[in-house]
This record gives structure tokens, C-alpha cells and sequence, in this order.
């Protein structure tokens, strides 16, 4: 391309002098899009032009507007969307509908008026927030790698250019050796937060180091937890931080082409990708001698089939061969012999988004953030029984406390509302992690904390629950999922995985015995040690984080057949407590079976052997008589 | 002295020096431990996933030993009670989902998870049986599939993709649903598969097991009306005797001979006999290309797993092929030609057996081409395994049988058809006929060094005359795929290439005992170089039989009658065959044929469309009788989409329009044809 052009200063005046100060920014993240954030785009943009303002709404539009409506990636909050937030003034508008367009226009643009009816409402203290600056959920965050999503459009590669962007790349170029680099991001130790938390910069030494000209960085957007979307968000938020942090990856260890494999499931992520690497090549930042520094570098992004496997790095490489995607035995680690027998350096997309940050503010600037053995922030994706649902971004070191009292607002029972002493565990993760109780929440989280328990930082599902749930059915929950995505390869994690489900199927139906557990112990650390790859060897992780930890659970389904939590269908004992019955009669026409008798006004009771333990009566009885099931 | 300096490691305790073993399996294995293994094979990719040959290195945890290189100063331990509990629970979840019917399985006291059960101490299963019956498949010809006991370890995968570059058979599916299959959970006979067996040779386990004739045969040997004959392969008397506690290359033809004899055969004839024709057949042929300079390389076409590799993956070379049919199946139209008039017997009452080291053999057999009015040239074929199998239902003590002589004339033979049971031999038996033929002279030294070996391709040139031959000898497909993309692309300067599917040749065959190391094959290659020597005659042309059958019988050498019954011919397989989908069959005597092709390329240009249209049409016309219509696949046209055959004429770039021209053309000329009649 044309060098001569390239020249990040100028785009960025040439940005600024160009943008509008006034800017509405609707989230076109995949839950916002989902719930219509574009036809109340479509709205808005009609309502404001009606109402005769200049208004600018492709990023390539030239000159400067009244009022810019743009586009944005996920803002995390993704519970409370489509979410609008009206600039300068900051203001965050939740679950707007395209029917609140006019209002929005009238009130809010012409006369700066707030709606508070679109105004999030803090649930402790019931007070209306005016911006993101004011709800809890995000203003005790931390976020770097996050920041620029929710904010920046990105489909704009101008946008990204004026808020610094592509100038760490330009740094590693033009200013950085490649063994500088690699010191760098080793100073900075950054560690992979795809899950394992390997030294980034180790990984790059050692690639760098290995002989042969042609080698690959590959991004691993292969993001499969169930409930997990922080790549996608970076992606689909801000695809040049990624692209950035894969040009800066192939300067330190001498590639000269990368791959995105990213699973098929994330079509918005991977449109948002092809797009920012067209605008990219055009403006020669990707392609031959980048910023005159000879240093070339393409990338390609591949769609995976949806395998959770191909996460694994050995797998994807397979996959990206165009091979099934199994993984195979390491060594040889992909530094050595990588994509098509050539040395690869793989990262996550979170690791690559962060590395731009490091070489634009330095080392030292990463490692005030986190703490010492985990420097950096870490982004989460917070669900189950917490009031705040949605994508957070926290430093390494925050107490779980914070994230779940705080951020998340406090747990909340099946039906959503407060439940103040509700807490019971938190799956951290996903199926490959494990659980913490209450002793751990003043625990800081960091990698080497949660290994020490039993749980790993995973890719960052965190998955809090309430005292209702049983702990064994969650284990029995990512045990099929693990079993599913199970690529079939080794005869651990295949068969293993698959008698450790049909084990926790037999104490959840109350056919286990003692030997059950001790067997489903065994089976457990066996295939923990002797899988072949991540996939196999962290799968019974939840399995053995919640024998650790709520061992009674389990031997109260084994030995006394009743399910604590009351979940277990069939270890269900309902009964109905005659002080509180008032003979309504409303269980007994609504039990299918007819498994409930008793006169008007009197008691009424439950035959057991009739009873098909659906929860009917239960979920119908006004004064709560009903109770086991 | 430092552990680094000395290039030792610690292993179970002991000092252990290192060599040039690839990984740290193979060391552990030199010391005499021998770790279990599923999934590792010397000559095949590191695989890694039975994680039985697990072991605790010290500072790194639990490895699989076969995926780890031997590093100075490193501190092993093979069997701790975590390995030891690790190995028997990983068999345990193997036969936890494994139809277990050992006492009835083909693989009975060859498998290797009964014996790796039995070498663990595994007395119980503590997991429950989670298998669920899945349909066998008896499709092929040669093998039979069971699904149901495959331990899913690859090696099959592996050695189809590896060493025999076909990949008939992969991984389908994840999780518990894994399964070996072949693509889209065809039929095995459906797919490429060329028949070679070697699948079944690796599987640990009765999954791929060697589809049987013995109870046909033992049915025939019961039958007094019929004589039944047999031809022994030259790879089955050097491997024969392992059954029964023989070295592996100890020649043991005259008991085999005896065994046959008690077991009801009239007759024991020996191929070595037809591969001695199958020399000269084969060198005029190639002396006759070699002096015109015309379709060269002459490859060989004895194999018939190459031989079907060939016709699928390279029919442009098939002329290249030479026409001779293979040992086995010369042998077979031979004796149908000579032996009824020679013991009075009525043809169809003369059964032959191939006793064979091959699974492609049986297959081989039933091509349509080796079956004239209703008789197969051979009947049945059996493996060396079978072979065994009959010898000990028919409760026949072998070793302790005296050898017996093979009978005349089919049972004699020359060294030259004795080593074609090696890789090279077929090429070195050519060379014997070949250099004398050129020479005039008679050939001293019959020995060519040079094309022995276990390479994977060997090359060597001979000199006749002043002429130079340029020789290939390949074993293993991959090889062959190599050099015939090589001859293909016109970058060979070979004049002969020997191809044989299996490694190191038929014997290492599938049909023959199951062997885990190359040693074996080797010894009984080393065995029938011995024979060879052994014997009185090396040369075929020196063969007196094969004299007087060409006096008698054949005729010239590569005249019409030899021509007739030594020469065959190949097809093209490049497509998968599948028959047409019958839409209209009328039930008139002699009906016209209509076929559209509604393959992809025929399809996306509309040729369902035309299809419809022509139905439609002929169902107006009151012509349903008169027709069959077909929906078919690839007329190889597909360049020139839509394609319509109409009777004998093919339509290309076929409209609606041009389709019922044709139709009426083809119809009209039957009506007059009729009338006329």
C-alpha cells in the first residue's frame, strides 16, 4: 500500500477537526442488536433528521455535523440493553425501545432534558442513575482493555487511530526490536488470559528464538465456555486492538502472517473483524513494509465449526489445517512446530487486545494494575443469581466480594429478587473451573489464588448461585458439556468424562451407592492427570471442586437419597404442611395425577406413590404449604 | 561426571544410557520394561491417546512416555500406583464400552485389550456398560467391520492415511459419539478402500477383522461330487508355522501341503507355479514396450491393492499397468482351462482355493472379469490366518505332520516364483527372464542385490547389453501415490516400477499371522530368499512345466490363447460407482433407456428441470411402457452441463427443448424399425 500515506497524526486531526461533539451512541453489540438496537437506530435517525438537525451517521461521511448517532461495540451491560448513551453530557439511557426515539429527540437533543423513566435504577438504593458514571456496576470497575468499547465506533478505523490507536504497533515497528518487544511484554508479564495464564512474553521468546523464516500468529477467538463473551465483545467492540495486538505479537517474533480463528457462531464478531482488516490494509497499516519499517504482515480470519475443543491450542492448529480438530500430544509446543510444522505464537484475544496498551503506556503502567504474579485487569462474564448481569472488567487481586456485592449487586433469588443471605457458590471458569464458597470471598483473584482452590481464572465465566441450587446437578451440568464437546481422542477424557456423567446421573436419581462416589472420585483424579490435553485434564474440575466443597451435598443424595437444594426431581419428597394448608383445593386441581385428596377448608395431602414430583401443586399453593418439591 | 555430560537418565532407579530412540517409550522398552500401548506404532504418526504408556517424569508430572524425548539427567518412574491405577482404569472405560464376547471374537487370543486386561490385573469393572449395538458392516469383500469393539485408538486411521496415503476410513463425530467410519457412514466397499487389510493387521481389537470363507470351504471339502483343489501363495509357507510355534521364515510348504491333503483338498498346487508364467508374460511385455519405447514405466500388476489404488486415483496410467493378471488369478484360469479334461471332473464340480497372504486377494477373485459363464476362475480364498484357523478345527497336530510334495504340474516351481513374495522379487524373478533374453547368455549370478531392501522406494539400474534398465520397487501406497504423481506429471525416467501395497510386500500381508514389529516381516522375506536358494531351478523360463504349458496349452509367449487367459484388463474408478435411481421403468420388451445426470454440476445447470420435463412429457404421450428413466451421476462431462443420454447419444448443454427432439428421433427410428420388422 501506500506508506506515504500512513500517517496516524494526520488521521487523527483530521478526525477530530471532522467530529461532532454531540453524539448519540446506541450498543450494536450482539444481545443490544438482538433486543432491536437497529431499528430504534433507524428510528432515531429519522426522528432527528424530521426534526431538521444535521446529522452524520456513516463514519466516512466528510465534514463536520450537528450530531453524530453512532454505532458501538458492547458496553457490558448487556442485562439492561439496548442501551443509548448521549454525549457530552454522558447520559445512559437502558432497555430503550425504538417507540422512545421521538421522545429521546424532543426532550433529550432539543431541550437537554432527562427521561428518567429510561434512567437505570440502582436496585439497593432505588436512585435513578443519570450515566454509567453514576451505577455501580460499572463506576467500580477497571476498565483499560474494555475501555474503548461502548464508546468508539468500530467500524471506524479513523476513531480508533484518534484515540491512540495502531500507535503501539507503530512503536514496535518503527522504535522496538523484536527482542525489545519480547522484554517488553515479558516486563510487563502479561499472562495468557485465555485460560492459562502462560507468561506472553516467554511464548514470544521462545518463538522468536526458534530457527526458519516463516512463522504465524495466530489469535484464538475460539471462545466456547457456555455464558462466556469477552472476546466477542472485544471483537465485536473494538477489532482493531485485536489486529493491533497481533501485528505487535508477529514484529516480536518475526511473523509474517495471521490467522483469526473464531468460531462461526460470532457472525457480527467475525464481520466486524473482515472489516476492520480491509480498512486496515487500505490505509497500508496491514500489508508490505508497514510504516516504512520493512515489517510485513497480513492477517486472515478463519470460521471455526463451533468445536469447544478447537480452543485448545493444538486443535485449533489441526482445524486451521483444515484437519479434524483433535488436539495432539505436546511437545511439540506450537513455539516449535506450529501452524503447517511452523513455529506459531497463539494468544486469546483479550491477551492480544492488552498488548497494544503495554507498548503505547509501557510495562510499568500494566503492572500498577493487578497484582504482582497477575498484573492487568481481567474481563468476566457475570451471571446466575447476581441482581447485575453482564460483561465487567475488573484488575487482578479484586476480592469476589466486590465483584458479587458490588458490581453484581447482590444475589438474587430464581425469580430475580434480593436474597440477602442467598449466597452459596460461584462457578469461575466454566466447565473447566471450579467453585468457591463464602470463605473465599475476601480472596483475591488472581491465577495462582484460584488454582490453589481448586478453580482457574478459565476465560472468565463467573456464574454466581444461590442457597436453591443443588451443587451436584451443576456438576452434572458442565459434565455434559464437557462429554459433548469431549473430541473423542483420548480414553480418559471420552470415557471417562461420560461414566463420571452417567455417576452423577445415578446420585441425582438416588440409585447411587457408596461405591458410586468413591469410584466417581477415582475416575475424577484419573482423568485430571491423565487426559491429553486442557480439555480432558480440567473437565472433572467440577466435579472434584464441589466434592471439596460440598461434600454433604453429595452424600445426602448418595446416603439419605434427598437432594438438599430440593432441584433433584426425583429424590423430591413433597409434602404439605397442615398448619399452613387452608384447603383451598387449587393442588389438588392442578396435580395431573390426582395425587392430591382432602376435603374444602381442611388439609389436603400428597400420595407419594401417585405423585410424579412435577412441582405443579407447589408452584400453585398461595400460602407456600407445600414444600420437597 | 554429570547425568548431562554421560547422556544418561534415571529410569525406575537405574542408570539408563541414551541412544538414538526417538522417544522415551522406545528407551523404557529397551530396558526390558515393557510399557502397554494402544495406540503407538513404530512407522505411524505419535498419536497419544490410549495414555496407557503414561509414565512420572520427575519435576514435569504425568507424560505419555511415546510423545516425550529422552532428555540427559531426566528421572522416570513406569509404574507408580497412580500409573498403575491410571492404566487399569483407562481398560476398564475401554471395556466398559466394548461388546464383550471374547470366546467368539475373531481376535480371540490376539487381542490386545483381553491381554493388556489380563497383563493389568484387571479383575473387575467398576463402571457401568454404556455400549449400545451398532449395525456391522459386511459390505467388503475382504474385511468386515464392528463398530462395536473398536477402542477408538486410530492406528487403522492412521496406517490407511500414513502408509497407504487413501484414508478410507477417519473420526466422525465427538464425544461418546465417536466413531472409526468410513465417509458419511458409507459402506466400507462403497468407498475407496483398496482392500489391503493392513487396517485389520494394526486393529488391537476385533473391530476390522479378515471377512472369512472357511465354512464355504469346509462345505465344498464335504461335498464328495466336487474336487477340491488348492494354490499356496509363496508368502504363506514362511509365515504359516508362528501359528504353531515356528520362526517367522522357517519354509514349511511340504506340511502345509500334508495338512491340506488330511483336510479333504484333492489336489495342492503352488502359485509360485503361475508367477514363474507371470515372469515371462510379464518380461516380453515389458521387453516388447522397452524396444518400442512405449508405455513405460511398465508397472506390475500382481497387487491387487494397488491395482484398484490405481484404477481410482490414477486411470490415466492404467495402460502403463502391465495386462498380466496376477499370479493368483492365472493360476485360476489355467485350471480351469486344463484340469476338468485332465482328472475327468465336470467343470463346475472343480473348486479353487487361493491360500493367500492377502485380504485384497479375496476381493481380486470376485471381479467380474475373472468369471466366465457362472464360474469364478478361483472360488475361495483364504488368508494364512484362516488357513490356521481350519488346521486347528480340523484338529490337525501340524507340528508334528511329515512334510508332503505338492503335486504335478501345477506345483512346481522356479526360486523366481518363490521371491515374489517379497517386495523386489517380482522385479528381481523379471530381471532373471530379462537378462538372458537380451544377452542371449545364460545368466550366472542371479542375484540382484539391488532391488532387495526394506525402503520404502528403491531404485536401481541394470545394464543389458549396453541398455539400461532404470528399475522402482515401492511397497506401501503412499510411495506408489508419490512416484505415480511422478509418472503422471512425466518427470520419471523409470522403465519398470514394482508396486506392492503392504509394507515390505505379500509377506507382509494382512492375511498373514498379526505381526507388531517389522523383524517379522523381514524374517520371512529372508525366508523365501533361502528357498530360492534352496531350490534347484531359479529362472522361470528354465521351469519345464511352464515349458511345456506354453507347448501344450498356451501357445506363444503373449499370443492370443496366453492372451485370452493370462492378459486382463483395468476401468477407471475414479468416480464412486453407485447405479442410477430408477424413476420410470416400463415393462415393454426392449425399451428405450433415458438417463439424466443430476450430479452437481448437471443439477445446478437444471437438469432436474429437464428431468420433469421429459417425465411429464413421455406420461402425455401415453409412453410410460416404452421407457426407463433414470436419475445417474457423471457422465464426466461436466464442463458441458446439463448432460442427457437418450438411448446411445449423449446430450450435452442439454435444453428441455433438445431433450424431447432427441426423444422423438430416438422413438420415431424405433416405430419405424418395428414396423419394418
Amino acid at each position: 500500500m501506500n506508506n506515504d500515506k500512513l500517517n496516524l497524526k494526520q488521521i487523527t486531526e483530521h478526525f477530530r477537526e471532522n467530529s461532532e461533539e454531540r453524539r448519540v451512541i446506541v450498543c450494536a453489540g450482539t444481545a443490544c442488536v438482538a433486543n432491536g438496537a437497529l431499528s430504534l437506530i433507524d428510528a432515531l435517525v429519522k426522528k432527528i433528521t424530521s426534526a431538521g438537525i444535521n446529522v452524520k451517521v456513516e463514519a466516512h461521511e466528510e465534514g463536520k455535523r450537528d450530531l453524530r448517532v453512532s454505532k458501538s461495540g458492547c458496553h457490558g451491560f448487556c442485562q439492561m440493553g439496548p442501551l443509548v448513551t448521549i454525549m457530552p453530557e454522558n447520559i445512559l439511557y437502558t432497555r430503550v425501545k425504538a417507540a422512545d426515539a421521538d421522545e429521546i429527540v424532543d426532550k433529550t437533543l432539543m431541550k437537554g432534558e432527562i427521561i428518567d423513566h429510561l434512567l437505570f435504577v440502582e436496585p439497593a438504593s432505588g436512585k435513578h442513575a443519570r450515566g454509567s458514571d453514576e451505577i455501580t456496576f460499572y463506576n467500580r470497575q477497571k476498565r483499560t482493555v474494555l475501555k474503548e468499547c461502548g464508546h468508539i465506533d468500530p467500524e471506524d478505523i479513523d476513531e480508533y487511530i484518534a484515540h491512540n490507536g495502531y500507535e503501539g504497533a507503530r512503536i514496535a515497528c518503527v522504535e522496538m526490536k523484536p527482542e525489545t518487544v519480547c522484554e517488553e511484554v515479558m516486563t510487563a508479564w502479561l499472562r495468557g488470559r485465555g485460560g492459562g495464564g502462560f507468561p506472553t512474553g516467554r511464548k514470544w521468546q521462545l518463538t522468536l528464538d526458534q530457527p526458519g523464516a516463516k512463522k504465524y500468529v495466530i489469535c484464538n477467538a475460539d471462545e466456547g465456555d457456555p455464558g462466556a463473551f469477552m472476546d466477542r465483545s472485544v471483537m465485536e467492540g473494538n477489532p482493531h486492538s485485536v489486529i493491533e495486538g497481533m501485528m505487535i505479537a508477529a514484529r516480536a517474533i518475526g511473523a509474517d502472517e495471521g490467522v483469526i480463528y473464531c468460531r462461526a457462531e460470532y457472525p457480527l464478531a467475525v464481520k466486524r473483524m473482515r472489516k476492520a482488516i480491509e480498512d486496515a490494509r487500505k490505509l497500508g497499516i496491514l500489508g508490505k513494509n508497514i510504516f516504512d519499517s520493512g515489517f510485513n504482515f497480513d492477517v486472515n480470519v478463519m470460521e471455526g465449526a463451533g468445536a469447544f475443543v478447537c480452543g485448545e491450542e493444538t486443535a485449533l492448529i489441526a482445524s486451521v489445517e483444515g484437519k479434524r480438530g483433535m488436539p495432539s500430544p505436546k511437545p511439540p509446543f506450537p513455539a516449535e512446530s506450529g501452524l503447517f510444522g511452523k513455529p506459531t505464537v497463539i494468544n486469546n484475544v483479550e491477551t492480544l487486545a492488552c498488548v497494544p496498551l503495554i507498548i503505547r503506556n509501557g510495562a510499568q503502567w500494566f503492572r500498577s494494575q493487578g497484582t504482582t504474579k497477575s498484573p492487568g485487569t481481567k474481563t468476566f462474564a457475570l451471571t446466575g443469581h447476581v441482581a447485575n448481569t453482564g460483561l465487567i472488567e475488573v484488575p487482578f487481586g479484586t476480592p469476589l466480594r466486590e465483584i458479587i456485592f458490588n458490581i453484581g449487586g447482590g444475589i438474587t433469588d430464581d425469580r430475580g429478587k434480593p436474597m440477602p443471605d442467598g449466597f452459596k457458590a460461584v462457578q469461575i471458569g466454566g466447565p473447566s473451573g471450579g467453585c468457591l464458597i463464602d470463605e473465599h470471598l475476601d480472596l483475591a483473584l488472581d491465577f495462582d489464588s484460584l488454582l490453589d482452590k481448586g478453580a482457574m481464572v478459565g476465560s472468565g465465566g463467573l456464574v454466581v448461585m444461590n442457597k436453591n441450587t443443588c451443587m451436584v446437578s451443576i456438576a452434572r451440568f458442565f459434565m455434559q458439556f464437557t462429554q459433548n464437546e469431549s473430541c473423542g481422542k483420548c480414553v480418559l477424557c471420552r470415557e471417562g468424562t461420560r461414566q463420571m456423567l452417567s455417576m452423577l446421573d445415578e446420585i441425582m436419581a438416588g440409585t447411587a451407592d457408596e461405591s458410586t462416589l468413591v469410584n466417581l472420585e477415582k475416575l475424577a483424579h484419573a482423568v485430571a492427570r491423565g487426559s491429553l490435553c486442557g480439555l480432558g485434564k480440567t473437565a472433572p474440575n467440577p466435579v472434584l471442586s464441589t466434592l471439596r466443597y460440598f461434600r454433604a451435598e453429595y452424600e445426602a443424595h448418595v446416603f439419605q437419597k434427598r437432594c438438599p437444594a430440593g432441584q433433584c426431581k426425583a429424590l423430591a419428597t413433597p409434602e404439605i404442611n397442615p398448619a399452613l394448608c387452608k384447603g383451598c383445593t387449587v393442588c389438588a386441581k392442578k396435580c395431573p395425577v390426582g395425587a392430591i385428596s382432602g376435603e374444602v377448608k381442611k388439609p389436603h395431602v400428597i400420595d407419594i406413590e401417585k405423585c410424579i414430583k412435577c412441582g405443579a401443586c407447589a408452584a400453585a399453593c398461595k400460602f407456600n404449604a407445600i414444600t420437597g418439591v | 561426571m554429570t547425568d548431562i555430560e554421560k547422556n544418561t537418565m534415571i529410569i525406575n532407579g537405574m542408570e539408563v544410557e541414551i541412544g538414538d530412540e526417538r522417544n522415551l517409550l522406545e528407551l523404557i522398552r529397551k530396558t526390558g520394561i515393557e510399557i502397554p500401548t494402544f495406540c503407538y506404532h513404530s512407522e505411524l504418526s505419535i498419536y497419544g491417546a490410549c495414555r496407557l504408556c503414561l509414565v512420572e517424569i520427575e519435576g514435569r508430572g504425568l507424560h505419555a512416555s511415546c510423545s516425550i524425548k529422552p532428555k540427559p539427567g531426566m528421572v522416570v518412574r513406569t509404574a507408580t500406583e497412580e500409573i498403575r491405577e491410571i492404566r487399569k482404569i483407562s481398560v476398564e472405560l475401554l471395556l466398559a464400552n466394548h461388546k464383550v464376547e471374547c470366546p467368539t471374537c475373531p481376535k480371540s487370543s490376539t487381542c490386545k485389550l483381553e491381554d493388556l486386561a489380563r497383563r493389568l490385573g484387571v479383575t473387575e469393572v467398576r463402571f457401568k456398560k454404556t455400549n449400545i449395538d451398532q449395525p456391522k458392516d459386511f459390505s467388503s469383500d475382504s474385511l468386515i467391520r464392528d463398530p462395536n469393539k473398536c477402542v477408538l485408538c486410530g492406528d487403522c486411521v492412521r496406517f490407511c492415511r500414513e502408509i497407504q496415503g487413501i484414508g478410507a476410513i477417519d473420526f466422525a463425530h465427538r464425544g461418546k459419539h465417536t466413531v472409526v467410519s468410513p465417509a458419511f457412514g458409507k459402506d466400507l466397499a462403497k468407498v475407496e478402500c483398496v482392500n489391503c487389510g493392513q487396517c485389520a493387521a494394526v486393529c488391537p481389537v476385533g473391530a476390522i477383522t479378515i471377512k472369512p470363507e472357511i465354512d464355504q470351504v469346509f462345505k465344498v471339502l464335504d461335498n464328495r461330487k466336487k474336487m477340491v483343489i488348492a494354490q499356496i501363495a509363496p508368502a504363506v509357507r514362511v509365515a504359516l508355522g508362528e501359528k504353531f510355534g515356528m520362526t517367522a521364515g522357517d519354509v514349511i510348504t511340504g506340511k502345509i501341503t500334508a495338512a491340506l491333503k488330511r483336510m479333504g483338498f484333492a489336489k495342492v498346487f503352488d502359485t509360485s507355479f503361475s508367477a514363474d508364467l507371470t515372469v515371462i508374460e510379464e518380461g516380453t511385455e515389458f521387453l516388447n514396450r522397452f524396444a518400442k519405447g512405449e508405455k513405460l514405466p511398465q508397472f506390475t500388476s500382481c497387487c491387487p491393492g494397488w491395482v484398484k489404488f490405481a484404477e481410482q486415483y490414477f486411470p490415466e496410467i492404467l495402460p502403463r499397468l502391465s495386462s498380466c493378471k496376477s499370479p493368483q488369478q492365472m493360476f485360476g484360469s489355467l485350471a480351469r482351462e486344463t484340469l476338468p479334461a485332465l482328472y475327468g471332473v465336470k467343470p463346475e464340480d472343480l473348486v479353487i482355493v487361493s491360500i493367500m497372504p492377502c485380504t485384497a486377494k479375496k476381493f481380486e477373485a470376485r471381479r467380474p472379469e475373472f468369471a466366465h459363464e457362472g464360474l469364478r476362475d478361483v472360488d475361495f480364498v483364504l488368508t494364512t490366518q484362516e488357513l490356521s484357523t481350519m488346521i486347528e478345527a480340523s484338529g490337525i497336530r501340524f507340528a508334528e505332520l511329515e512334510p508332503e510334495s505338492l503335486d504335478l504340474p501345477l506345483g512346481f516351481k522356479t526360486g523366481a516364483g518363490v521371491i515374489f513374495g517379497a517386495s523386489g522379487g517380482v522385479t528381481e524373478a523379471v530381471l532373471r527372464f530379462a537378462a538372458e533374453k537380451v544377452t542371449g547368455r545364460k545368466l550366472e549370478n542371479v542375484d540382484f542385490h539391488a532391488v532387495r531392501g526394506d525402503a520404502g522406494l528403491r531404485e536401481a539400474t541394470i545394464d543389458l547389453d549396453g541398455k539400461t534398465v532404470r528399475l522402482a520397487v515401492v511397497h506401501g501406497l503412499k510411495n506408489a501415490r508419490r512416484i505415480a504423481e511422478e509418472v503422471k506429471a512425466g518427470r520419471c525416467n523409470y522403465d519398470i516400477i514394482e508396486v506392492m501395497a503392504c509394507p515390505g510386500g505379500c509377506v507382509g500381508g494382512a492375511g498373514q499371522p498379526v505381526a507388531f514389529n517389522n523383524g517379522t516381516i523381514r524374517k520371512r522375506a529372508k525366508g523365501l530368499y533361502e528357498a530360492d536358494k534352496m531350490l534347484q531351478l531359479h529362472k522361470s523360463q528354465e521351469n519345464p512345466y511352464v515349458i511345456e504349458t506354453y507347448e501344450k496349452i498356451l501357445g506363444d509367449v503373449g499370443g492370443p490363447k496366453a492372451h485370452h487367459l493370462l492378459h486382463t484388463r483395468y476401468q477407471s474408478r475414479r468416480r464412486i460407482t453407485e447405479k442410477g435411481m430408477p424413476l420410470l421403468t416400463g415393462d415393454a420388451g426392449d425399451k428405450l433407456s433415458i438417463k439424466v445426470c443430476v450430479g452437481t454440476n448437471c443439477y445446478v445447470k437444471g437438469s432436474q428441470n429437464i428431468l420433469k420435463a421429459l417425465t411429464r412429457e413421455i406420461e402425455k404421450r401415453g409412453l410410460s411402457n416404452e421407457v426407463d428413466i433414470q436419475a445417474t451421476f457423471c457422465f464426466e462431462k461436466c464442463g458441458e452441463a446439463p448432460n442427457v443420454m437418450i438411448g446411445d447419444q449423449l446430450i450435452s448443454r442439454c435444453t428441455v427443448e433438445k431433450a424431447c427432439a432427441a426423444l422423438d428421433a430416438a422413438l420415431g427410428t424405433r416405430q419405424k424399425a418395428t414396423a419394418t420388422a
